[in-house]
């Protein structure tokens, strides 16, 4: 995905996050959606290993190896941030205290199952990280993805075939062609200009409704 | 009078043997104990259960131990990460077992093993592969798995301060799983920055208190 398009769908994420919310950043294209806050809104990022009030990434020179996200890259803290140890960064998590969790997706089911974990026939050691906590305890869980696979196979599905992170936990789906929410079914709420209901049904792997 | 504080990495880990479960804190390098670690490959322990987040990366400090063959398992949540290439071979090859823990259930089995906690119920992994062979119960209408506490023979811990009765400060993200581990080791050995005197830590600034701790080495870094 050209970073103009994951750039895209994260300023379009950006604008839908509440002022006040506190937000889990997945590793990946959620990361890119702190560039993209709309004036005049605070919101509260979360890291895993420990922070709330996470800022953008610093200068190269500026960085320090102890101040870190998720995705081990270099941040920095705002006005206002905390450093906690990793219980009560997960209390966080697992317990609903985080309004969403905006995390990247390989797959996701009709009926908001997430599969993002693991894919099909992987040989090297499975990871899941921080990501089936976020997902069973998150609020809400929005996913950012490109609507299709490199080769232009879909990836919002009947069900998913790569094994779940959670089932029934996707309230919506970001991707450069629509917003679609999860709600006893696919509601598509949104189209990106120049795409019509025909050719994003066609390249969506399970029934959509219109509902914008 | 109590004094923790000794004099080489080696006296640090005294007693630590072969096939012990080691907690090792540390995100990634934040944290992460490399001269404990780098003693522990000279120390000659082997067999080990290292119970930590990531797989190493590179080949200093868990990468240096697995190159080392010293790690016949590793219980982490995250092995696959950039630069954890060392890793990656092994498991292809079958010469480490690996446990693979969602990252706040990792935390909270640690926990429990630190608080005389039998077990507990979490929602995470629910109807997942992780949920394989896991007792699943309800509860008030949610779904919960049964995860049970890690009992660990030592935590090896990074730190940024410490005073002769072990209490600890540590610096921004380093602290990850710092204290929870502190907490949990029979042994707890804590490489430190700085050891200050006794008192020149404020009480409200403790962050992990002395009575978890056994050892402290200044490490200078």
């Amino acid at each position: 995905m050209s970073s103009d398009i994951k750039n895209r769908i994260a300023r379009r994420v950006a604008q839908d996050l509440p002022d006040g919310a506190y937000v889990n950043l997945g590793i990946g294209l959620p990361t890119l959606v702190a560039d993209h806050l709309p004036a005049g809104r605070e919101i509260v990022f979360h890291s895993e290993n420990g922070l709330l009030g996470v800022g953008p990434a610093p200068a190269d020179d500026q960085a320090d190896p102890d101040l870190i996200n998720a995705g081990k890259m270099p941040i920095t803290l705002l006005p206002g941030a905390s450093i906690f140890h990793h219980n009560d960064a997960f209390v966080m998590i697992r317990g609903g205290h985080l309004d969403y969790a905006l995390l990247g997706a390989f797959q996701v089911s009709a009926a908001g199952d997430l599969a993002n974990w693991m894919t099909e026939g992987d040989t090297k050691a499975p990871a899941v990280g921080g990501a089936m906590d976020l997902a069973a305890g998150a609020r809400e869980v929005w996913v950012l993805m490109e609507h299709t696979t490199r080769d232009g196979r879909p990836r919002i599905l009947e069900r998913c075939s790569f094994p779940l992170t959670a089932a029934r936990v996707v309230k919506r789906i970001y991707t450069e062609l629509a917003v679609i929410e999860v709600a006893d079914g696919l509601i598509v709420r949104e189209m990106a200009e120049g795409v019509d209901f025909a050719r994003l049904q066609a390249v969506t792997g399970a029934p959509l409704r219109l509902g914008l | 009078m109590i004094d923790k504080i000794v004099a080489s990495a080696a006296v640090a880990l005294d007693g630590i043997r072969d096939g012990a479960t080691i907690l090792v804190g540390g995100f990634g390098e934040a944290g992460m104990p490399h001269e404990l670690l780098h003693a522990l490959i000279e120390r000659g322990s082997r067999e080990l259960t290292i119970v930590t987040n990531n797989a190493g990366v590179g080949q200093t400090g868990i990468a240096a131990l697995l190159s080392a063959g010293r790690v016949a398992k590793i219980v982490c949540s995250f092995p696959r990460s950039a630069g954890s290439v060392l890793f990656d071979e092994l498991y292809a090859k079958g010469a480490v077992e690996l446990e693979l823990v969602p990252q706040g259930t990792l935390s909270e089995r640690i926990r429990a093993g630190a608080a005389g906690i039998g077990g507990f119920y979490v929602k995470t992994g629910v109807g997942t592969l992780l949920a394989e062979g896991k007792e699943v119960r309800e509860i008030d209408g949610e779904t919960y798995l049964f995860e049970r506490p890690i009992h660990a023979d030592a935590a090896l811990i990074k730190a940024d301060r410490a005073d002769r009765w072990g209490n600890l400060t540590y610096r921004a993200s380093a602290r990850n799983f710092g204290p929870v581990m502190a907490s949990a080791g029979k042994v707890t050995i804590v490489q430190v920055r700085e050891v200050v005197a006794l008192g020149a830590i404020d009480p409200e600034q403790v962050v992990t208190p002395g009575i978890f701790v056994d050892r402290v080495w200044e490490c200078g870094r």
